[in-house]
């Protein structure tokens, strides 16, 4: 799959960062994070397993609470706000998952209807169903729609969980690691998807992934969170010609040759 | 270095309230009242979940009917059985009916009742939230800008709390009817007698604080198995744990209420 390009809005940012801290107990994951994130740009976020990527993004949703720091989306600064305003918030952020978090107790259907349902009182049954089977249908799964999400594999998870998001058409998408656990070919898929969602539904979208092909196809921007922080940020090329070793053994890992492994 | 033991054990005491323990133990009792607190405020707030309300109600009836079918009458003849001696004694048997009728209704009922549904619902309850909470199901209702409190514990509490009333008149009934197929064995009391005698004794208070008692316990069944499993953490361990915690704080809870309960009525009485 070629790599995709496209213009970011340099004028509008939809995140806005600067100097988060978050830490539990002794342990301070987030020391100084500074992000921004512009309108119909894809940010992708590496580092290694425990760096606090997931701890961040649920920050920008209000699920954890910062201890110091900045955290403004789409123009509003999360922490501030009250639960009537963090609800019309969240309606515009898309969240997808690490394990999908599907609703186990309901169908296909059921997940995706689910916020739908209970946000939007004035839709009838029939534009539910309709914009149900639609966004199943953008993420080519229309035939599981009356399954359970047992009966799923982890890549059609994946892609319910975020089709669950897309349905409140979201402005914001933030992904935890899209493609993990999936073998590369589905991964190629998801990438696409990412991709296709981006340009269909017009979103900025953070990415957390370890996948550095993900972050090569999807990436507009790369963002490495070391020791707590963004240390280089730039296109995939600029964060990987950098001397660090600690860039360069993630990139090595990654891109391991067959004569390295025997 | 005596200095310095000291020291360390200022630094204690300035990071607790009281002691560690007892800090953990009030910050816990507080987030409960929060809890609880939360559900009185949701309940009256539309969206009203009326189907999942539904689904519970009959979820919590289906879990416990046949064991407290089974429980109910073996309690009813075992009753009878145990008592007929010392009335027989004072040439009483035919008083058989009226004991059993207060006992089932006045303690036994809600009692079984209550401690069925805290074992089959209540840890269920606990073990459903809590995986829901270590799958970030939770989590997820709470980002697509719905309510998880509304959706999953308004409805699972006033479920347990309608329904145990109705499963407590059951289990009373087929309680009485392990009794009645006793006595009509021994004594060859007819069915009409058997209930005139029983229920002359029954008053409107017993019935009004036994369903007042087992909605109390209910809503405690219900608000303890999701207080634990939206607590839950760590992964699957959490979910057995919070299971486990759900049914021990609410059978304990169960007896304190009750002693408590059985003190007010006695003194209306
Ligand atoms: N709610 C929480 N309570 C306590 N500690 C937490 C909590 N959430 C995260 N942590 C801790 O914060 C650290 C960062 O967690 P986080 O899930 O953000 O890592 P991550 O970068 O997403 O890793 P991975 O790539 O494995 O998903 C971990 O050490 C974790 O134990
Ligand atoms: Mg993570």
């Amino acid at each position: 799959m070629k790599r995709r390009i496209h213009i970011a809005d340099k004028t509008q940012k939809v995140i806005s960062i600067e100097n988060l801290e978050k830490s539990f107990g002794t342990l301070h994951v987030l020391r100084g994070v500074d992000l921004e994130v512009f309108k119909g740009e894809n940010v992708v976020v590496l580092g290694r397993s425990g760096t606090g990527k997931s701890v961040l993004i649920k920050i920008m949703v209000g699920l954890l609470k910062p201890d110091k720091g900045m955290v403004s989306v789409l123009g509003q600064q999360v922490d501030a706000l009250n639960n009537n305003q963090l609800r019309q918030l969240r309606l515009k952020i898309g969240f997808s998952f690490q394990n999908s978090a599907l609703y186990d107790s309901m169908t296909v259907r059921e997940n995706l209807a689910f916020p739908l349902v209970r946000n939007f009182k004035q839709l009838t049954r029939k534009e539910i169903s309709t914009a149900t089977e639609k966004v199943l249908d953008d993420v080519g799964l229309l035939h599981t729609i009356d399954q359970m999400p047992a009966e799923l594999s982890g890549g059609q998870r994946k892609r319910v969980g975020i089709a669950r998001t897309l349905i409140l058409q979201p402005e914001i998408m933030l992904y935890d690691e899209p493609t993990a656990g999936l073998d590369p070919i589905t991964s190629l898929d998801i990438n696409s998807l990412i991709n296709e969602v981006q340009e269909q539904y017009h979103t900025s979208s953070i990415i957390i992934t370890h996948d550095l092909t993900c972050a090569r196809q999807t990436g507009d921007r790369i963002a490495m969170l070391l020791d707590g922080k963004f240390l280089t940020q730039g296109t995939f090329e600029e964060v990987f010609d950098a001397d660090d070793e600690r860039i360069q053994s993630f990139y090595n890992y990654n891109f391991i040759t067959a004569d390295e492994t025997s | 270095m005596a200095f310095n033991l000291k020291n360390k054990n200022l630094q204690k005491v300035r990071r607790h309230l009281i002691s560690p323990r007892l800090d953990e133990f009030f910050s816990g009792v507080y987030r409960l009242y929060k809890f609880i607190l939360e559900f009185f405020k949701q309940l009256f707030r539309p969206p009203f979940e009326m189907q999942e309300v539904a689904r519970q109600c009959y979820e919590v009836g289906y879990r416990s009917l046949p064991l407290i079918s089974l429980t109910g009458f073996i309690i009813g003849i075992v009753f009878t059985k145990q008592s007929r001696p010392s009335l027989q004694e004072f040439g009483a048997s035919s008083w058989l009916p009226s004991l059993i009728s207060i006992a089932v209704i006045r303690a036994l009922a809600p009692l079984v009742t209550a401690l069925i549904a805290a074992g089959k619902v209540g840890s269920n309850i606990g073990a459903e939230l809590g995986s829901m909470k270590v799958t970030e199901q939770i989590d997820a209702m709470e980002v697509s800008a719905t309510n998880p409190y509304k959706f999953l514990v308004v409805t699972r509490v006033l479920a347990t709390t309608l329904m145990l009333p109705v499963l407590m008149m059951y289990t009373a009934l087929v309680a009485m009817m392990g009794s009645y197929l006793n006595v009509h064995a021994n004594e060859l009391t007819s069915l009409r007698s058997f209930l005139d005698s029983g229920f002359s004794t029954i008053s409107f208070l017993d019935i009004f604080s036994s369903i007042f008692k087992t909605m109390i316990f209910g809503f405690t069944i219900g608000i303890a198995g999701c207080y634990q499993g939206f607590n839950a953490t760590q992964g699957t361990q959490g979910v057995g744990r919070a299971a486990n915690a759900a049914v021990v704080a609410s059978m304990f809870m169960i007896f304190v209420e009750e002693m408590i309960i059985v003190q007010i009525v006695n003194a209306i009485r």
